[in-house]
C-alpha cells in the first residue's frame, strides 16, 4: 500500500518547502501513512459546545484553534501538510458527544481527536477512541481522567488538572493566609471536588465552610448567605467566569466583603471584567470589584498584552480575519494548537495514529512553549501542564506573588519551576525535531 | 392538554376501537389492521402476521446494517434507543392517553442500572443485566404511575416534566456511587465468537464492537415493537383505548381506570428502561447530562411528528430526531457557515419544521398519509355503492 | 439567623420570579387552554431586544416598554399564524408547535445576538437595605420586581373578574359554540389572550434578567421549568395561585439550596408538586375558584 502512495505522490511538492517542518535533514517523499493524513493534509477532529448552556465562552475556543491552524498553513503547514480542523457541536450533552465523535471517527475519519472539551462530554467517548486506536490528545477539562495510560493509552490532558490546581493554591493561602476561616465556593462536579480535595491537603483545618452550586441554576444568594453565616473571611471559587462575576455581586448585595481566590478557570480577568462593567455606571458604584482578588495561571492571556506570547496570538487572531476581539478563551485554543503542531512535528514526516502517541510520550515534556511549566508527558502519564503560578489580579491586568511553582498528583511534594519561561520562535511556530 | 383523556375532537363516539376515523386524531393511528382489513397477504391471525413482520424487519434489519457503513451502524444504534422509549411513551399518551414529559428520566433509570451491573468484575449475561434494568424501571413507572393516575392534563405534565427534572439530581447528590457530573463509563460488552464468525461468513465485513453494539440495540428494538405491537392488538390495548376514550362507558363495564393507568405507565416505563439500557452501551456513558429535560421532550416530538400511537410513526420520529438536526447542520456547513453557526440556525430551521409539520401534517407524518389512503379508499367504495 | 431571614428574602424575591412567569402561563391556559413551552424563549427575545437598546444608551424605561410592545406584537403574531390552525385539534400538536417555536426562536436569538453572556443592570440599586449590623437580601430593585410581579396579578384578577372583555376571553377557552352564539368574536379574544400573555411574559424576563445579573439565549431554560410547576402548583387558572405556587416554590428551594444541597433542588420541586397534586390534583386554587368566577 505504501508503494503504491509513494507512486502517486511524485508531483507533490517536496518536504523542503514547507516553513514549518521539522527534520530537514530527511527528504522522503509525503506519503497517506493513516487514516486521516494524506500527503499534502491532515485531518484533526474535535467536539465544543457551541449551543446551549454551555455555550457562552467554550464556543470561542475553536475559533482560537481554526485562527492559528490557519496561520500555519499559510506558512506551509506541518511538513508541508494543511492542517484541517473539523469541530462540531455536541451542546454538552455525552450523547451528543458520543454521536459526532462516531461521525468525526467513522464518516470523515480524521486522523486525531484533539481538544475535546468537557468532563462528561468527553469521558463518554474516551473507551470508544481507544477501543479504535484514535490519538485523543489534549483534552479540554482538567478532569484526572485523562491520566490513565493502562487503560486510556490514546488520551491525553492538557491543562494542569484541578487536582494541583487546589494543592498549589491550598499550599500558598496556608503559607500566607494561616488565620483566615475558608470558605469553599464549589462547582458541582469533579471540577469543584478535585479542587477541594487537592485544597484541603493544606487547608483542611481551616475550611469553615463548603457549598457548591449547579450549573445552570442563577441563583446563589443561598450559597453565598451561607458562607456568610458560617463566618468565612476567605473564599476560595472553583467555579466558571460568569459565577465569578455572580458571587462577586451577589456577595456585593449581601454586604459581604471576604478575600476573595478565584482558580484559574473563574478568573478570566477581561470577560468577568466586562460583566461587571456595565454596572460601575448604574447602581454600583466601585468599578474594580475584581482588584485584589487572587488567582492562578498556567499560560499567559489577554490580561497580559505585553507577553510576547499573547502578542503572537493577537497578530494570529488579527490575520484570521475572524469576527469579535480575542479572548482567553481563543488563547486558550491558540495554545492547544500550538501544543498540536508540536505533537505533529515530533510524530515524524509520515506519521502513524501510534506515531502521534509515542511522540507525546517520548518528546512532550520537552516542549517549549506558552506554558510557564513543563508538560508531565512519559509513558507512564498522560497528564498535562505540571504547576501555575498565583498572582493577584489589578485592574485588567495581573501582578505575579509566587514563581512557577509545579507538584504532581496525590502527596507529592511542591516546587519551583526549573525551566525558564519559553519565548515564541520568530515564526510564531514551532520546529519540533522528530523522534524516530 | 387538558382533554388528553377525552379527545375533544374524536368524533368516534360509542365505539372506542375507531373503526373509522375521519379526523386527525391519535385514534386514526392507532389501530391500523382494523382500518386496513382489506389486506389478504398476510395472515389473518395478529401473532402470526406480527411474528411474519418480526421476521421481515429483522431480515431488513441485517441487509441494512451490512450493506451501510460503520458509522451508519453506529448512527442506528441511536435511532434504535430513542426508538425503543418512543415506542413505550406513544403506548401510554396515544393509546391510553397519558402525557409524560418524564420518560427521559425512566430511561436513566435503566441506563445507570446497565453501568452499575456491567461494571463489575465478572458482569452477569447482557441479558439479565437488560431485564434487571427492565424490571426496576418498571417498579419506578409503577411508581410514578400510581401518582400519575389521579393526575390529568397539564397537571400531569407539570409533575412528570417534575419527574424529568428532579431525579437525574439524584446523580450528582449521590456521587460516590452515581459518579456525579462525570458519570459512569459503560465498558463495552465483549463480542462473542459466533457474531464475530457469524458477520465474517455473512458479509465478510469485520465484525466491530460498533457493530456489535448497533445488532443488541436493533434487536432490543424489533423485540420491544414486537411485544408491543401484540399488546397494542389484544384486549388489553382496546381496554386502555377505551379508557382514554370512554372513561365513564368503560368504568360502568367495570374496568378499574386507575389501575389500567398504572399498567400502562408501568409497561411505558418497561419500555423506557430498556431504551435506557441500550443508551448506555450505545453512548458508553450515563451522565445526568444526558438525561435533561430535552431528552424527554425529544421523545415526546418523536412520536406526534411521526403519529400519535402508532409504533411506525415512533420509528420514523426516532429517526428524525437523529438524522434531520445532522442533515440540517451539514447542509449549513456546505454553504460555507462555520460549525457554530449551522449549528444554530440548523435549530433555527429545526424547531420551523416541526410547526410545519403538525400545521400540515396534524396527524403526523404516519396519520396523514394514511388518513390521505383511507379517504382515498372512502372515495373508491362510494363512488362503487352510490349511484 | 441572618441566614435564616436572607434565605427567606431570597426564597421570596426568586419565588416572585417563578410567578413572573406562572402568570404569562395562567393567561395563556385561561384564554387558549394550551400550555406555552415557547413563553421562556419568547420572553428571552423581547428581553434581548431591550437589553441591545439599553447598551446602546437608551434608558431601562425605553427598553422595557420597547419590550412590552415588541411581546405584543409577537403574541399576537404567534397566536395568528401558528396557534390558530392547532386551536381546537389534538392537544398535543399545540405543544409539538409551541416546542417548534422554544427551540427556533432559542437558537435566533443565539444568531442574531451571540452565544456569550452579557450583563443586564436592573433599574434600581441591588444593594441590599442594612438593618442594624447585618445587610438584608432585599434591594430597592427587589421590592420593585415584587410590586411589579403583584401588581400584575392584581391586573389580571381584575381583568378576568370585572371586565366584559376578561369575560368574554375566559369564554372563549371553555367554549367556544357558546361564546360564538352570544356574539363574543372568539378569534380576537384568543388572539388578545396570547398577546396580554407574551407582555407578561416580556415583563417577567426583564424581571428576571435584572435578578439573575447575566443573560445568555438559554438564560430561561431553568426558569421555564420551575415557572410551569410554579403554575400548576398554584393550579393553572388562577393568577394568585400562580403568585402563591411562585412564593412556595422559591422559599422552599431557597431553604434546600441554602441548609441541603443545590443538587437536590429539582428533586425538592418534585417532591413539593406530587405532595400538593396527591392531595389537591388541580393544584392549590384550582376548582373552586374557577367554577366560582
Amino acid at each position: 500500500m505504501a508503494a503504491a502512495t509513494v507512486a502517486t505522490t511524485l508531483a507533490a511538492c517536496g518536504g523542503g518547502d514547507s516553513g514549518g517542518g521539522g527534520g530537514g535533514g530527511d527528504s522522503a517523499e509525503n506519503e497517506a501513512s493513516d487514516i486521516g493524513i494524506t500527503e499534502d493534509s491532515i485531518k484533526l477532529g474535535a467536539h465544543y459546545p457551541l449551543t446551549g448552556v454551555a455555550a457562552p465562552g467554550y464556543s470561542e475556543i475553536p475559533t482560537g484553534v481554526q485562527a492559528y491552524f490557519d496561520f500555519v498553513n499559510a506558512n506551509g503547514g506541518v511538513n508541508g501538510r494543511q492542517i484541517e480542523f473539523v469541530y462540531r457541536d455536541d451542546a454538552y450533552n455525552p450523547t451528543n458527544t458520543s454521536q459526532v465523535v462516531n461521525q468525526l471517527v467513522l464518516e470523515d475519519e480524521v486522523f486525531a481527536i484533539m481538544s475535546g472539551l468537557g468532563t462528561p462530554t468527553h469521558n463518554a467517548v474516551t473507551d470508544f477512541l481507544n477501543s479504535e486506536g484514535v490519538p485523543d490528545l489534549f483534552v479540554s477539562s482538567g478532569s484526572r481522567l485523562w491520566d490513565d495510560p493502562e487503560e486510556k493509552p490514546y488520551t491525553f490532558g492538557w491543562q494542569p488538572d484541578y487536582e494541583i490546581e487546589g494543592k498549589i493554591i491550598g499550599q500558598y493561602v496556608a503559607e500566607n493566609f494561616p488565620d483566615a476561616k475558608v470558605g469553599l465556593f464549589l462547582q458541582g462536579d469533579d471540577f469543584g471536588e478535585d479542587g477541594s480535595a487537592g485544597a484541603r491537603q493544606f487547608l483542611e483545618d481551616q475550611i469553615v465552610a463548603e457549598e457548591t452550586y449547579v450549573p445552570g441554576n442563577t441563583d446563589v444568594r443561598p450559597q453565598i448567605s451561607a458562607l456568610q453565616a458560617a463566618g468565612a473571611d476567605f473564599i476560595l471559587g472553583f467555579n466558571v467566569p460568569s459565577y465569578t462575576a455572580l458571587s462577586q455581586l451577589t456577595a456585593l448585595q449581601l454586604g459581604y466583603d471576604p478575600q476573595w481566590f478565584y482558580s484559574n478557570v473563574g478568573s478570566d480577568p477581561v470577560l468577568v471584567g466586562s460583566l461587571l462593567a456595565r454596572f460601575s455606571e448604574g447602581a454600583i458604584s466601585d468599578a474594580s470589584l475584581l482588584d485584589g482578588v487572587l488567582t492562578t495561571e498556567y499560560i499567559p492571556g489577554v490580561d497580559n498584552p505585553d507577553n510576547e506570547w499573547t502578542q503572537l496570538w493577537q497578530r494570529v487572531w488579527e490575520e484570521s480575519g475572524q469576527e469579535g476581539e480575542l479572548s482567553n478563551y481563543r488563547a486558550y485554543g491558540m495554545s492547544q494548537a500550538y501544543t498540536m503542531v508540536q505533537a505533529l512535528q515530533s510524530a515524524g514526516q509520515n506519521p502513524t495514529r501510534d506515531d502521534l502517541v509515542a511522540a507525546v510520550e517520548q518528546a512532550g515534556s520537552e516542549w517549549q512553549g506558552p506554558g510557564f511549566a513543563p508538560f508531565r508527558y512519559s509513558e507512564d502519564k498522560h497528564a498535562g501542564y505540571s504547576g501555575m503560578l498565583v498572582s493577584r489580579l489589578l485592574g485588567e491586568g495581573s501582578e505575579e506573588l509566587t514563581p512557577v511553582l509545579v507538584t504532581d498528583n496525590g502527596d507529592a511534594e511542591i516546587t519551583e519551576a526549573e525551566n525558564e519561561p519559553a519565548s515564541p520562535p520568530e515564526s510564531g511556530i514551532p520546529d519540533e525535531e522528530p523522534i524516530n | 392538554m387538558s382533554d388528553l383523556q377525552t379527545p375533544a375532537s374524536s368524533p368516534a363516539a360509542g365505539a372506542a376501537t375507531s373503526e373509522a376515523p375521519s379526523t386527525a386524531t391519535a385514534a386514526s393511528n392507532a389501530s391500523s389492521a382494523q382500518a386496513a382489513g382489506g389486506r389478504t397477504f398476510l395472515p389473518r391471525n395478529t401473532l402470526l402476521r406480527h411474528l411474519l413482520v418480526l421476521v421481515l424487519c429483522a431480515v431488513g434489519a441485517v441487509i441494512l446494517l451490512e450493506s451501510t457503513d460503520l458509522g451508519f451502524n453506529a448512527q442506528i444504534g441511536y435511532v434504535a434507543f430513542y426508538a425503543i422509549a418512543a415506542g413505550g411513551l406513544t403506548l401510554l399518551t396515544g393509546l391510553n392517553g397519558q402525557i409524560s414529559l418524564g420518560h427521559g428520566a425512566l430511561m436513566a433509570v435503566g441506563a445507570y442500572t446497565t453501568a452499575l451491573l456491567l461494571d463489575v468484575e465478572e458482569p452477569l449475561p447482557l441479558i439479565v443485566i437488560f431485564l434487571a434494568a427492565v424490571a426496576l424501571t418498571s417498579v419506578v413507572g409503577a411508581i410514578v404511575g400510581v401518582a400519575a393516575a389521579r393526575l390529568h392534563g397539564p397537571y400531569l405534565a407539570g409533575a412528570t416534566l417534575a419527574l424529568a427534572v428532579g431525579l437525574p439530581g439524584l446523580a450528582l447528590y449521590f456521587r460516590s456511587f452515581l459518579g456525579g457530573e462525570q458519570g459512569l463509563t459503560v465498558s463495552s460488552p465483549d463480542r462473542p465468537d459466533w457474531f464475530v464468525e457469524g458477520i465474517r461468513t455473512l458479509s465478510g465485513n469485520s465484525a466491530s464492537g460498533v457493530k456489535w453494539i448497533a445488532y443488541i440495540a436493533v434487536a432490543c428494538l424489533l423485540i420491544t415493537y414486537f411485544l408491543l405491537a401484540n399488546l397494542m392488538r389484544s384486549r388489553v390495548g382496546r381496554t386502555w383505548r377505551a379508557v382514554r376514550d370512554q372513561e365513564v362507558a368503560a368504568e360502568l363495564a367495570g374496568i378499574n381506570l386507575g389501575t389500567w393507568r398504572v399498567l400502562a405507565f408501568l409497561v411505558s416505563a418497561a419500555a423506557a428502561g430498556l431504551a435506557g439500557a441500550v443508551l448506555a452501551l450505545v453512548v458508553r456513558l450515563t451522565a445526568p447530562t444526558a438525561f435533561t429535560i430535552v431528552l424527554s421532550l425529544s421523545l415526546l416530538t418523536a412520536i406526534v411528528i411521526g403519529g400519535l400511537g402508532s409504533l411506525l410513526g415512533a420509528l420514523i420520529g426516532s429517526a428524525l430526531l437523529v438524522f434531520l438536526p445532522r442533515v440540517l447542520r451539514d447542509a449549513g456547513e456546505s454553504l460555507d457557515m462555520d460549525a457554530a453557526q449551522a449549528a444554530e440556525i440548523s435549530y433555527v430551521v429545526y424547531g420551523v419544521i416541526l410547526v410545519l409539520v403538525m400545521l400540515f401534517a396534524p396527524a403526523g407524518l404516519v396519520g396523514s398519509i394514511r388518513l390521505a389512503w383511507m379517504k382515498q379508499r372512502a372515495r373508491r367504495a362510494g363512488a362503487r355503492t352510490g349511484g | 439567623m441572618q441566614q435564616f431571614v436572607n434565605l427567606t428574602l431570597g426564597g421570596v424575591i426568586i419565588g416572585a420570579v417563578y410567578a413572573a412567569f406562572a402568570l404569562a402561563l395562567v393567561l395563556i391556559w385561561r384564554s387558549t387552554r394550551i400550555v406555552n413551552f415557547a413563553q421562556g424563549a419568547m420572553a428571552a427575545l423581547t428581553t434581548f431586544i431591550a437589553l441591545s437598546l439599553i447598551e446602546g444608551g437608551q434608558s431601562y424605561w425605553v427598553g422595557l416598554a420597547v419590550a412590552l410592545v415588541a411581546g405584543l406584537v409577537i403574541g399576537a403574531v404567534v397566536e395568528r399564524v401558528v396557534i390558530r390552525p392547532v386551536e381546537g385539534g389534538p392537544e398535543l400538536n399545540a405543544v409539538i408547535v409551541t416546542l417548534g417555536l422554544f427551540i427556533a426562536i432559542q437558537a435566533l436569538i443565539s444568531v442574531l445576538f451571540g452565544v456569550n453572556q452579557r450583563a443586564f443592570v436592573a433599574p434600581f440599586s441591588t444593594i441590599g437595605f442594612r438593618a442594624g449590623d447585618f445587610t438584608l437580601a432585599l434591594s430597592p430593585n427587589t421590592l420593585f420586581t415584587l410590586g411589579a410581579v403583584l401588581l400584575v396579578m392584581v391586573g389580571l384578577i381584575a381583568l378576568f373578574r370585572f371586565t366584559r372583555v376578561g369575560l368574554a376571553m375566559r369564554a372563549s377557552a371553555f367554549g367556544q359554540e357558546v361564546a360564538r352564539l352570544l356574539g363574543v368574536r372568539v378569534g380576537r379574544m384568543l388572539t388578545l389572550g396570547w398577546a396580554l400573555a407574551a407582555v407578561v411574559g416580556s415583563l417577567a424576563g426583564m424581571l428576571i434578567a435584572a435578578e439573575v445579573t447575566f443573560v445568555a439565549p438559554t438564560f430561561m431554560d431553568s426558569l421555564i421549568v420551575f415557572g410551569f410547576v410554579a403554575a400548576v402548583l398554584g393550579g393553572l387558572d388562577s393568577p394568585i395561585g400562580a403568585v402563591v405556587g411562585g412564593l412556595l416554590l422559591g422559599l422552599a428551594l431557597s431553604y434546600v439550596r441554602g441548609y441541603i444541597d443545590d443538587t437536590l433542588v429539582g428533586l425538592a420541586a418534585l417532591v413539593i408538586l406530587v405532595v400538593v397534586l396527591l392531595v389537591r390534583p388541580g393544584g392549590l386554587f384550582s376548582t373552586t375558584q374557577t367554577r366560582r368566577a
